[in-house]
C-alpha cells in the first residue's frame, strides 16, 4: 500500500433502516496534499461521504482507511479531521475569537498560545480585528472565512468542505474559489471539497469524482473528465455537450448522422452500437458546402461570452454551438469539427472497463 | 390602516389586562396601607421586616429553590432524551398529560398513596425500609411539588433541544469535544434561554403555593402563600396579607429579569 494514500474507501455502503442504499459499493483512494472535490447532483450522496470521513455517522458495510488502519469505530472528536460544514454552524454563543479558539481549548493550550494562534489564523484570511465580532454582526462571506479558520486552526491532516460557497453571490464565490484554492497550496493539507456546481468543481480540483445516486461514476483530473466522459451522465453533468447515437465501424472511424468521421477512438468490437460525444465550443461555423455536417439554425442566444446556437441536421439531431460569431436564425450552414474533437462513449460502460480498454490499446 | 385594525384587535386584551391585572395589583397596594381596622397605616410594611415574616419569606424561597433544582434535575435529562427518541412528540404528550388534571385531585391521589397504610408504605416494608412517616414531611411536599411542576419545565427545555441546530453538536465533536464538553461548552449554552424559562415557570409560582402546603405538608411548611391565604381568609386582616404579597410581587418581578431572556432585561 502506497504511504502517499491518507484516506480509502474499500467497499463502503451506508444504508438507513430498510431505505435504498445511500452510498452503495463506493470505493476510492485519497492522495495526501491534494485538492479533491466530490461533484454530484443533489441527494447523491455527497454530504454522506464527508460525514463517513468526519466520523458522524459510520459505514453500513465496508471499511475507512485514515493513514493506514481502519478508523470505522473511532469518534469524530479522535480524528484528524476538520470540516466546514454547508451551513458554517458555527456557535452563535460564542464570538468570533471563542469560535476560533473553540477546538485549541479542547486540547488545553496555554491561553497566551490560542491568542497568537487565533490572531495568526485570523490574519491569514483577512479577517484581522473581528476577534470580538459576534458571529451574527458579519457578512456571508465573513462568516464562511470564520468557518474555515475554526477548522484549519487545529491543523488537521485533512479539510472536508461541504459547500461551503453555496451561500454567496457570483463574484464573492469566484473571489473565494481563488481564496480556497490558494488556501490549500499554502497549507499544503488534503481538500475534500464538495459542490454540485461543475464549473467550480473543474476550476478548483487537482482531482475530481463524480456521484450519481451513491455511485462513483468517474473520477479523474478535471481535463481527464471533460474531455474523456465515460458515460452520458457524466458528459451532461460536466460541461455542455451534444450527445448523439452512432456506430463504430472500425478503430478510428465512427458513423452518425448518416455519415462516417475519422475519429481518434478505438478498441471496440466491429460495428458496435455507440454514443458519441461533441463540445459545443469544438463546433465551428462554415459556409454550408465546407462543414462536415449540415444544418439548419433554429435558435440563438446572446450568453455574454459566445452565442448559444442551437440547430438540427437533416436527421433531426440537435447541436449546440457556441460561437463568438452571430448567425441568421434559419440559415443552413456547415459544421467543422476536428477528429480529435469526437468523443466515442461505449453504452453501460463501468470506470474499470473504460480504464481497461485504455490500458489495453 | 394596518396599524389601526391591530388596535381594534387589541381591545378585548387591554380591558381584560386592565381588569384583571391591572386593578387588582393597584387594589393590593391600597389594602397593605390599611390596618384591620381600615385606619391608614405602614404597620403592615414594619410588621414584614420582623423575624416572623422575614423567616417565612426565606423558607418561601428555600423550599421554592429545592423545589427548582430538582424539577431542573429530572427534566433536563428528560428533555434531551426525549429529543432523541422516535416519536417524540406523542413522548411529550404523554408527559404534558397529567399537567391537565386538577392540582388538587393530583394532591389528594398522593394523600392517598403516601397514607400511613397505602401503597407507598407496602412498597418500603417489602423493600425491607420499614414503615415510614410519609405524609406531612418536607420530602414528600417536594416530591409532589415537582411531580406537579415537572412538565412546565420539560416543555420549554424540549423546544429549545429540538431547535437546537444538529450541527452545531457535529461541529463541537468536529473540533475534539467529547460528549461532556460539548454538553458543557454547547448545548447546555444553547438551551439556557429554555431552563431558565422553565425555572422561572416553576419557581415563581412555588414561592406562593399553599394548597400542597395545607394537603400534603401538614401546614407544617409555611411559605408566603400560606400566609397571604390566612390573613384574607382565617384572621380577615387584608392589610397584612396585601403588604405580603406586595413584596411576592416584587419578588417574582425581579426573578422575571434575572432569569428573563436578553430582550426582556434590555426593554425593563
Ligand atoms: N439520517 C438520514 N436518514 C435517512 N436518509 C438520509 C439520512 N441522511 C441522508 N439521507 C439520505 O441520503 C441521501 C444522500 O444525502 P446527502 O446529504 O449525502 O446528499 P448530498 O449529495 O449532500 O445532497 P445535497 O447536494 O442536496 O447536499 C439523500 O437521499 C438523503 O435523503
Ligand atoms: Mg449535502
Amino acid at each position: 500500500m502506497k504511504d502517499n494514500i491518507i484516506i480509502r474507501f474499500e467497499h463502503v455502503t451506508k444504508q438507513y433502516d430498510n431505505d435504498p442504499p445511500v452510498l452503495n459499493d463506493v470505493c476510492f483512494e485519497i492522495e495526501r496534499g491534494k485538492f479533491y472535490t466530490l461533484l454530484g447532483p443533489s441527494g447523491c450522496g455527497k454530504t454522506t461521504i464527508l460525514r463517513l470521513i468526519a466520523g458522524f455517522i459510520g459505514p453500513s458495510q465496508g471499511n475507512i482507511y485514515f493513514n493506514g488502519k481502519i478508523i470505522n469505530h473511532v469518534p469524530a472528536n479522535k480524528r484528524q479531521v476538520n470540516t466546514v460544514f454547508q451551513d458554517y454552524a458555527l456557535f452563535p454563543h460564542l464570538n468570533v475569537f471563542e469560535n476560533v479558539a473553540f477546538g485549541l481549548r479542547i486540547k488545553k493550550l496555554k491561553n497566551a498560545e490560542i491568542t497568537e494562534k487565533v490572531k495568526e489564523a485570523l490574519r491569514f484570511v483577512n479577517l484581522k480585528g473581528y476577534e470580538n465580532r459576534e458571529i451574527s454582526e458579519m457578512s456571508g462571506g465573513q462568516r464562511q472565512r470564520v468557518a474555515i479558520v475554526r477548522a484549519i486552526v487545529n491543523e488537521p491532516e485533512v479539510l472536508l468542505l461541504d459547500e461551503p460557497l453555496s451561500a454567496l453571490d457570483l463574484k464573492l464565490r469566484t473571489e473565494m474559489q481563488y481564496e480556497l484554492r490558494e488556501l490549500q497550496r499554502r497549507l499544503g493539507i488534503t481538500f475534500i471539497f464538495v459542490t454540485h456546481d461543475q464549473e467550480e468543481a473543474l476550476a478548483m480540483s487537482d482531482e475530481i469524482f463524480v456521484l450519481n445516486n451513491g455511485k462513483i461514476e468517474q473520477s479523474g483530473t478535471p481535463t481527464d473528465i471533460y474531455d474523456e466522459p465515460i458515460n452520458r451522465f457524466v458528459a451532461n453533468f460536466i460541461g455542455e455537450s451534444n450527445i448523439v447515437s452512432g456506430k463504430m465501424i472500425k478503430d478510428y472511424v465512427v458513423e452518425f448522422a448518416g455519415k462516417t468521421f475519422d475519429c481518434v477512438d478505438k478498441g471496440f468490437n466491429p460495428n458496435e452500437t455507440v454514443e458519441i460525444v461533441i463540445r459545443p465550443e469544438d463546433l465551428e461555423i462554415t459556409p454550408k458546402d465546407q462543414g462536415k455536417l449540415q444544418v439548419r439554425i433554429d435558435s440563438q442566444l446572446f450568453r455574454g461570452v459566445h452565442y448559444e446556437i442551437i440547430c438540427y441536421d437533416q436527421d433531426g439531431n440537435e447541436w449546440l454551438v457556441h460561437s463568438t460569431r452571430k448567425v441568421k436564425v434559419g440559415d443552413e450552414i456547415g459544421l467543422h469539427f476536428d477528429p480529435e474533437a469526437i468523443h466515442v462513449m461505449r453504452l453501460g460502460e463501468t470506470e474499470e472497463e473504460f480504464d481497461k480498454r485504455l490500458e489495453n490499446y | 390602516m394596518r396599524n389601526t385594525s391591530r388596535n381594534f384587535y387589541l381591545i378585548p386584551y387591554v380591558l381584560w389586562i386592565i381588569l384583571f391585572v391591572v386593578t387588582p395589583l393597584f387594589l393590593v397596594l391600597y389594602y397593605s396601607f390599611f390596618d384591620i381596622e381600615g385606619h391608614f397605616t405602614l404597620d403592615n410594611y414594619k410588621k414584614f421586616f420582623t423575624t416572623v415574616y422575614l423567616g417565612m419569606t426565606l423558607s418561601s424561597f428555600w423550599y421554592a429553590f429545592l423545589i427548582t433544582l430538582f424539577t431542573l434535575i429530572i427534566a433536563y435529562p428528560t428533555a434531551y432524551l426525549l429529543t432523541k427518541t422516535k416519536h417524540k412528540q406523542l413522548w411529550l404528550l404523554l408527559i404534558i398529560l397529567p399537567s391537565w388534571i386538577n392540582l388538587l385531585l393530583k394532591a389528594y391521589a398522593f394523600l392517598g398513596i403516601f397514607g400511613t397504610y397505602r401503597a407507598a408504605n407496602s412498597f418500603l416494608k417489602m423493600i425491607g425500609i420499614g414503615s415510614k412517616q410519609l405524609l406531612f414531611t418536607d420530602f414528600s411536599f417536594i416530591f409532589v411539588s415537582v411531580y406537579i411542576f415537572l412538565p412546565f419545565m420539560i416543555l420549554p427545555i424540549f423546544n429549545a433541544l429540538n431547535e437546537l441546530n444538529p450541527s452545531l453538536v457535529d461541529a463541537a465533536h468536529d473540533l475534539g469535544g467529547s460528549s461532556w464538553t460539548t454538553f458543557r461548552r454547547v448545548i447546555f449554552p444553547l438551551t439556557l434561554d429554555g431552563v431558565k424559562s422553565g425555572c422561572q415557570v416553576v419557581f415563581i409560582p412555588s414561592l406562593s403555593l399553599f394548597m400542597l402546603t395545607r394537603l400534603i405538608a401538614g401546614n407544617r411548611v409555611i411559605t408566603l402563600g400560606t400566609a397571604i391565604e390566612q390573613h384574607f381568609l382565617v384572621t380577615q386582616d387584608w392589610g397584612m396579607g396585601s403588604t405580603i404579597a406586595v413584596f411576592l410581587i416584587i419578588a417574582m418581578v425581579i426573578i422575571m429579569i434575572v432569569t428573563g431572556k436578553k430582550v426582556v432585561s434590555k426593554v425593563l
